[in-house]
């Protein structure tokens, strides 16, 4: 019984950890940048693409993947950024949702011309697969590893926002671009950094996804829901909101699918509706 | 205009001077979601011409595809339509989706149009209309001979895991009633929600309760790898856990992107690519000429293929003069040898009658097969009364 319950609360975490992975990009730039960006779905696309055909053409091993694809849709987000996005920092936010659902359907219809509308086969390595004895009970190998990403993940960005002079600026960057520029910040490259990060840690996310989340074109709107979900109850803005928002819908919804499959599946929905009417602006949210 | 039209159908109606073509509206999702339904039918029509020439009964064969964009009754109501009035077909076919079929049904009826049902396969599909007849398969059709098989082999405690829409309730309610039936119990259900990023919890739950095997219905696709994947992970089969299913889960079109975690998987299903007879040895070869871009072949490429081989051979016994009714008495008890085996409409329903195959997925070469290692011969669909 007590076994059962740890197992469950280890796949929430695990579950959780991945649904933290595939939303912080968007965190970053709905929440720091304040840019409705729903062309994040597209981005971890792109990231799973990348991981897929480094590993099935050019026999990549996966790890080596994962920066790969970190910095190849960081690369895209970049030169998008300042192509296209730059252009709507000042549009209202039904603009950038208009113009950012527009490129979804656009990625949507280009990743069906270049590789069809199936699913893309991932094989993880052995060393990631199956699962191993921790104290007595039997965990699966990539949810340990996906858990570790996070933890790293967490602690890196923390890092960068809060210690490093980068961070400062972007903080101050956010607050008041004015000012920032006029103390001698420079806000273009700023953002162009920042949105460079959004976009990579979506593809990040989208790489490390695949094998639980499978990998067509409609990746994009299929899970836009769940990184929306994270990001509006954990509060745009932070680290901190998004990540436990993600482990507290990822074990209620764990939770609810093994202990009363039959309404399991509204579990997830149900409680955001209750957190965001008990703190609208999210979990950890900061000032409007 | 009008004596064009006359002169057109005096024309048609003798067959010797019959040099109107015979045309057929095929309607299917092309693109979107689903595009490989469409693509795949394209690719088992095109095949079937291959092999059998592009004239019946002295009517040159001409095919109209319509895309339906994905799961869009209206647009398929509004095509059929289309093709009725003005393009003047003599077929309606395709139908990949039973909603899209459903839609069509009464243009059938109300234009006396044999309507061709490619794979739509839930069991009422065929019932909605006289003119409906279906060379795919139902869904208790493949569903009810596993739960059988099942419980002739040695599966006394199943689980049953299915996606909580219709078909896969279908598949459930068939499966359930044979293996209980047939003396299997089944401890537990569970439906899972169409868009199920993760089987942790269900596949825990499936574990605790020590079933024999558990059976499964999912869509082909990621769900279906998605769910396998976790399956291996969790070491349900270290467990004593065998999955069994219908074949829609280890779909040739799929079963290469499933890899090693389908291997081993029994299923029951009605075509396989690796089907062993001269009729599919031709089929493939066909196909792999005039489609090779739409990858292997799958249920649904047997689906157009054998509708167009249903439609030939009623033209052939027409002289080549279709008329609704008299179209529809000449499906009625057809059979035909199908790459899939032999197979029969039954005069009553309309509905197909075929084999059945128990199947095993094994790995030959770099790709991956559904391997036959059984059969049940002529099964109707149990969804009718």
């Amino acid at each position: 019984m007590i076994a059962n319950f740890i197992g469950v609360l280890f796949d929430g975490i695990a579950y959780g950890s991945l649904l933290f992975l595939i939303s912080i990009g968007l965190s970053v730039t709905l929440g720091l940048m304040n840019f409705v960006n729903l062309a994040h779905g597209a981005f971890a696309m792109l990231g799973g693409y990348v991981c897929v055909m480094l590993m099935t053409r050019w026999g990549v091993p996966f790890l080596a993947t994962l920066p790969i694809a970190f910095i190849a849709t960081a690369t895209v987000g970049a030169v998008l950024e300042r192509t296209l996005y730059r252009r709507l920092y000042k549009a209202s936010h039904l603009d950038q949702v208009l113009f950012s659902i527009g490129l979804t359907f656009m990625a949507i219809a280009a990743a069906t011309y270049a590789w069809g509308p199936s699913q893309q086969p991932v094989r993880l390595p052995d060393l990631l697969r199956g699962q191993v004895e921790v104290f007595g009970l039997q965990l699966g190998t990539y949810r340990l590893f996906l858990v570790a990403v996070v933890v790293a993940i967490t602690f890196a960005l923390a890092w960068l926002m809060e210690k490093t002079r980068f961070g400062a600026q972007v903080r101050s960057a956010v607050d008041d671009a004015d000012v920032a520029n006029g103390v001698g910040i420079n806000v273009n490259l700023i953002f162009s950094l920042m949105f460079a990060l959004g976009t990579g840690l979506a593809g990040l996310g989208g790489a490390l996804g695949i094998d639980v989340l499978g990998l067509d074109p409609t990746f994009p709107l299929k899970y836009m829901v769940y990184f929306l979900l994270v990001v509006a109850v954990g509060g745009a803005g932070t680290i901190r909101g998004p990540l436990v928002a993600a482990l507290v819908l990822g074990i209620f919804d764990v939770a609810g699918k093994y202990y009363v499959p039959q309404v399991g599946a509204f579990i997830i929905y149900t409680l955001m509706v209750l957190l965001l009417i008990a703190f609208p602006a999210g979990l950890y949210g900061r000032r409007a | 205009m009008k004596r064009l039209f006359l002169a057109a159908t005096l024309l048609a109606a003798a067959p010797l001077f019959a040099q109107e073509p015979l045309k057929i509206g095929v309607i299917a999702p092309f693109s979107g979601p689903f595009a490989d339904y469409g693509r795949q039918f394209e690719g088992g029509i095109k095949a079937f011409m291959k092999v059998n020439g592009d004239t019946i009964a002295g009517r040159k064969v001409e095919i109209l595809y319509r895309d339906t964009t994905g799961p869009n009754p209206e647009i398929a109501k509004r095509f059929a339509q289309e093709l009725v009035t003005r393009d003047k077909v003599d077929f309606l076919a395709g139908f990949g989706l039973t909603p899209e079929a459903l839609a069509v049904a009464d243009v059938a009826t109300e234009a006396k149009k044999p309507m061709i049902v490619m794979n739509a396969a839930s069991s009422i599909v065929t019932t909605k209309s006289p003119y409906i007849v279906r060379f795919s398969m139902t869904l208790q059709q493949v569903s009810a001979p596993m739960g059988a098989w099942a419980a002739k082999n040695g599966i006394k405690k199943a689980y049953t895991l299915v996606s909580d829409y219709a078909p896969g309730i279908d598949s459930e309610t068939g499966f359930k009633n044979a293996f209980t039936a047939a003396g299997g119990t089944v401890a537990d259900s569970i439906r899972v929600p169409l868009r199920n990023p993760d089987f942790a919890p269900y596949l825990q739950r499936v574990k605790d309760a020590k079933p024999d095997a558990v059976f499964v219905f999912l869509p082909a696709g990621e769900q279906g790898i998605a769910f396998m994947k976790g399956f291996q992970e969790r070491g349900l089969a270290q467990a004593g856990i065998k999955v069994i299913a219908t074949g829609d889960i280890t779909d040739d079109h799929v079963i290469d992107a499933m890899g090693d975690v389908a291997l081993g998987m029994i299923t029951t299903f009605h075509y396989s690519a690796a089907h062993e007879s001269p009729e599919n040895q031709a089929f493939l070869k066909a196909f792999a000429e005039v489609a090779a871009d739409k990858g292997r072949p799958n249920f649904m490429a047997v689906g157009g293929y054998d509708g167009m081989a249903g439609i030939y051979e009623v033209t052939k016994k027409l002289g080549g003069k279709i008329d609704g009714d008299k179209a529809m008495e000449a499906f009625k008890g057809l059979k035909l040898a199908s790459p899939r085996g032999a197979i029969a409409i039954d005069p009553a329903t309309r509905d197909i009658v075929q084999t059945v195959y128990v199947r095993k997925v094994e790995k030959r070469g770099a790709s991956y097969y559904n391997v036959e290692f059984d059969r049940i011969a002529d099964v109707k669909d149990p969804g009718k009364p």
